[in-house]
């Protein structure tokens, strides 16, 4: 067993730490927020100039090659930073289903443009009653000619506002909740019929609404088997929740180490505050409860990639677990350390509470992976 | 022991239901029951219609125009409040000012003021906690220096709920500098928020809620009259007050109807199936059944007008944590989608009141931070009750 990071991934951190400490100030970060599309294309530019937006792909594609260990340090460094960009959509699922569902043809024309940064991806899966059930499609694809006609109406698609292409999930058969029946097809967001409406999520990310109707799809726009995608949805939904796990392992070691500035900082009754014997013992359990979920996070990303489905499934909803309780303990603790500072838009840590809160639904809450958890041992 | 209300009781409780739906706009009650921000004519509106029929302040003495109403029948009117959806009672007049002035306050105050809060003419806020001074109150630096026949106030108050809103703030502020300890040198006095002077600056809270401020004051000339009680004994009344304060902060009424709509939520999305879930709702059920009752066993001690000491902190700790869990519970059950958007527009194309969801968790984390920390809470406890 070997806990090190090895020389590539330490600089792979140390650029990008780098990069988001000078260019991604929560100041600048602010200013992008506030900017009609949500994100920064000079951001997005420069990621994929740095190589991070290659980082899981083959190098047949420009990729790096990287391996789930390295993903984790982009998004613990991301989670630190709040970044806001479209990463997890472009590169953790949209990236994620053409490179191990895509066709050769598909591959090799969608993801050298999304490396180079001129390619984002979003995934338009949820719909109005499903909750978290990946077989809950109601979407459907009706053969028509050669191709298909998409009918549908998604919601809460991350970043669906910004992407050049949606993966869709749609019925080709089946009954709403069968895992058969369902097939994945790439849309141009662009494409007739295709009408998204784009919202600033609380969390500060983009998510949109996407409505699907008479929209056409060519036998080049299905992506896998026909009827047969729902093995991969699953699959790229356990990378994808893996990964917000890193993110959040990030903003918890943000959320700490603020918490505990604070509490060496804020005076009161002549003392810091850090000085009660209550507080440091709550500040003791941010600490234990953030060592806890990186651990939890690095044991994801090590086991993602297992041929064995019934094993991934069992330790990525074991992470989900254990990251949903942690970013629940540690946000709502690090507000109420903060006293009434903690609940000001002004401060990061409400930005780092808001979307701590978010990743512990993100993919499923706690109850959703304990069921799936028990299913799965 | 009985824990039954009495034919009179219930009685009672018929004519305040039907009085509150005789009487509150369905618009009103809309707003509130979907969490909207009351304007200040809204708070106002509602606060003038309970003092025209009588109750807006069963508390008071009779004189003034308090009710004699029992500590049931007062607890019976803020559960049918609560249940029907009525906005709350701004408490910082009513449940604040009006108890210290007519605890500590001369004749002429009393005339002044009183008519005026029981009537709703003008709005009130409070001025406490300043920058440097939040849990340690008595650190607070806002000066006001006697100059003849008025007082100059120079400083800062911070966390103001409502300010924006604000004709008149009570403020604690220093008047002596120089006192060995720090409770000694303060006053409290009563400022008019139209002086020359005052400045009051939003601060937006997490939620993107606009409801408390930064109150600046900047050499604003205060009459002497509005001191309330001696000069440099203004800790004795901030004391009494707080009391009061915590006294109106675990809102048993309000959680009983939310938790009716966590219930009706959780059905809604197929929940009530689901043993995780209707597990950790019926914990915090039992635990509103069990503060229900401790609540009416606290206030029941209070019958001889003894002013609330530290039971009043047990109820602000567990009233806020439940409070805090009924939105966590209302936030899950929406599950991936509403919670994490709000409608940047108003015609936003999803559910709008499950868009308040998320944002409303959020807000109720202030819950366990103001009216006294519940930290601060715990220590009181810990000192007065357990001498420890
Ligand atoms: C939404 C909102 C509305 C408010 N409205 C008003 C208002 O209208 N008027 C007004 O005057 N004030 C108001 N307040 C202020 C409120 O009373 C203070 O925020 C509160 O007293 C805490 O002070 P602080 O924010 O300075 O936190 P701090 O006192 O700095 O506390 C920071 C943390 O340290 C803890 N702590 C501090 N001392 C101790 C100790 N001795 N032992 C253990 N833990 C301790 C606290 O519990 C907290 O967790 C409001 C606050 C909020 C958030």
């Amino acid at each position: 067993m070997n806990f090190e990071y090895s020389d590539e991934q330490r600089l792979l951190s140390d650029t990008l730490r780098k990069f988001l400490g000078t260019g991604y100030s929560f100041d600048a970060r602010g200013k992008i927020i506030a900017s009609p599309a949500g994100f920064s294309d000079d951001v997005w530019a420069a990621l994929a100039e740095m190589g991070v937006l290659s980082v899981p792909f083959d190098a047949v594609y420009g990729g790096f090659g990287g391996t789930t260990i390295d993903m984790l340090i982009v998004f613990e460094a991301f989670g630190e930073a709040l970044v806001v960009e479209p990463y997890l959509a472009t590169v953790g699922l949209g990236g994620r289903f053409v490179a191990r569902g895509g066709s050769a043809e598909q591959r090799a024309r969608i993801l050298p443009a999304l490396i180079q940064g001129k390619h984002k991806m979003a995934f338009a899966q949820t719909e109005v009653d499903a909750r978290w059930d990946l077989r809950r499609v109601t979407t459907r694809a009706t053969k028509s000619g050669d191709g298909w006609v998409l009918e549908g109406d998604k919601r809460a698609v991350l970043h669906g506002g910004s992407a050049d292409t949606l993966v869709v999930s749609a019925r080709t058969g089946g009954a709403p909740d069968d895992a058969r029946g369902i097939s994945l097809f790439l849309v141009e967001r662009t494409a007739p019929g295709v009408a998204v409406t784009d919202y600033r999520g609380l969390d500060n990310l983009r998510v949109a609404d996407v409505r699907l109707s008479g929209v056409r799809a060519g036998r080049d726009a299905l992506l896998g088997p026909e009827g047969d995608g729902f093995g991969l949805i699953e699959d790229v939904v356990d990378y994808a929740t893996t990964l917000v796990c890193g993110e959040a392992v990030g903003a918890i070691k943000y959320a700490h180490d603020a918490t505990l500035d604070y509490l060496k900082t804020r005076r009161q009754f002549g003392v810091p505050i850090g000085s009660f014997q209550a507080l440091q013992h709550r500040m003791v359990d941010i600490l234990i409860s953030y060592e806890q979920a990186r651990s939890i996070a690095c044991l994801a990303c090590v086991k993602i990639d297992t041929a064995d489905a019934a094993e991934r499934r069992r330790v990525v909803s074991a992470a989900k677990i254990k990251i949903a309780d942690a970013a629940r303990h540690v946000s709502q603790e690090a507000v109420q350390l903060h006293g009434g500072m903690g609940m000001t838009e002004e401060l990061k840590i409400s930005h780092t509470f808001r979307r701590l809160t978010m990743i512990a639904q993100a993919f499923g809450d706690a109850d959703h992976h304990l069921a799936r958890f028990g299913a799965a041992s | 022991m009985d824990l039954n209300y009495s034919p009179e009781e219930t009685a009672f409780r018929d004519e305040v239901h039907a009085w509150i739906e005789a009487n509150l706009p369905s618009d009103l009650r809309d707003k509130v029951l979907s969490y909207g921000e009351l304007t200040k004519d809204e708070l106002l509106g509602w606060h003038k219609t309970l003092a025209k029929k009588g109750w807006i302040a069963p508390h008071w003495p009779r004189e003034w125009g308090g009710t004699d109403w029992t500590v049931v029948q007062r607890y019976i009117f803020e559960e049918e409040c609560g249940a029907a959806g009525c906005p709350p009672i701004v408490p910082f007049g009513v449940r604040m000012c009006a108890p210290v002035l007519l605890r500590f306050g001369t004749d002429a105050q009393k005339q002044r003021f009183l008519p005026r809060i029981y009537n709703g003419d003008d709005f009130w806020v409070q001025g406490y906690s300043e920058p440097g001074a939040g849990s340690d109150l008595a650190s607070l630096k806002t000066r006001a220096v006697r100059d003849g026949d008025h007082y100059v106030v120079t400083g800062q108050k911070i966390w103001t709920t409502l300010g924006h809103y604000g004709d008149w703030i009570f403020c604690l502020v220093r008047t002596d500098p120089k006192t060995e300890k720090r409770q000694d040198g303060i006053s409290f006095l009563l400022v008019d928020m139209k002086s020359p002077g005052i400045t009051v600056r939003p601060i937006v809270l997490l939620d993107q809620s606009r409801e408390v401020n930064e109150v600046f004051f900047d050499d604003v000339a205060v009459p002497a009259e509005n001191l309330v009680h001696e000069e440099n004994k203004g800790w004795t009344v901030a004391k009494f007050l707080l009391g009061y304060e915590r006294m109106g902060t675990g809102n048993i009424a309000v959680c009983k109807r939310e938790l009716a709509r966590v219930k009706e939520l959780a059905a809604r999305a197929g929940l009530l199936d689901d043993p995780r879930f209707t597990d950790r709702l019926t914990r915090v059920e039992v635990e509103l059944m069990a503060l229900e009752i401790t609540n009416l066993r606290f206030l029941d001690q209070l019958r001889g007008g003894r002013p609330p000491g530290a039971e009043v902190s047990l109820l602000k700790i567990k009233g806020t944590e439940i409070q805090q869990a009924l939105t966590e519970l209302m936030m899950q059950t929406a599950g991936p989608l509403a919670p994490i958007f709000r409608p940047v527009a108003p015609d936003a194309p999803f559910d709008a009141f499950t868009a308040t969801l998320f944002p409303r968790y959020c807000n109720v984390r202030k819950a366990t931070i103001y009216a006294g920390s519940n930290e601060i809470q715990r220590n009181i406890i810990a000192k007065a009750t357990l001498g420890l």
